[in-house]
């Protein structure tokens, strides 16, 4: 089910404002972050954001297109390699 | 003389209801909503439909639905999209596994294809 829409989008409010804060001193740095729920604001196009996978941080460099998105789709928490072992024998 | 709407040859013998859903992108509402549109009943059968008619449904659809070519192209786009920008279902429509969360333990064999039996799967033998 999809969120409502009176709520408008959820974004992570810490997240943005070190997003803002970065566009305007025209940083560029890698902003670590767990907020896998957060919505892609169109703020974020151009930065790196770091999503934590339950592991480690996977840094996602956003572009125009992911806006919409969230943030945990670019940051996979599993890492299927495939079946079987019987290439070595 | 078959009628052709957008590519398509529509079935003679089905109401006009029914045949609109040959085409690719109109479905059972859609048809309704066209032939309402054109003033056509929907229980008149394609043979028995005057020029006049065929016409203003083919104006319709060419004006207000996207069908065929077009949309499965949008489709495909839309697609692309996502496994170009590599999330979580752009990965899955790359390894060709559901991507609406479904369970993938058993079944799932629309998106995974026939079976794949492994030979000799073994039990834990030394």
């Amino acid at each position: 089910m999809s969120r409502s829409l009176k709520k408008g989008p959820y974004i992570n409010v810490k997240l943005e404002n070190k997003v803002l804060a970065m566009t305007e001193s025209g940083k560029k740095n890698v902003i670590k972050t767990w907020a896998r729920a957060s919505m892609i604001s169109p703020d974020f196009v151009g930065h790196t954001i770091a999503v934590h996978n339950g592991n480690k941080f996977i840094p996602v460099y956003v572009t125009e297109n992911m806006v919409g998105h969230k943030l945990g789709e670019f940051s996979p928490t599993r890492n299927f390699r495939g079946h079987g072992g019987n290439k070595k024998r | 003389m078959a009628i052709r709407i957008a590519g398509v040859d529509l079935p003679q013998n089905k109401r006009g209801e029914v045949a609109l859903t040959y085409i690719y992108g109109i479905g059972r509402s859609s048809a309704n909503t066209i032939l309402e549109k054109a003033g056509v009943d929907r229980d008149i059968k394609v043979k028995d439909w005057n020029d006049d008619q065929t016409t203003k449904i083919r104006e319709i659809i060419g004006e207000e639905f996207k069908v065929e070519g077009d949309l499965r192209s949008e489709v495909q786009l839309n697609i692309k999209r996502l496994m170009d920008i590599g999330c979580y279902r752009g990965v899955r429509h790359r390894i060709g596994l559901p991507v609406r969360g479904q369970s993938t333990k058993n079944n799932a064999r629309t998106r995974k294809g026939r079976k794949k039996t492994v030979a000799n799967k073994k039990k834990a033998t030394k």
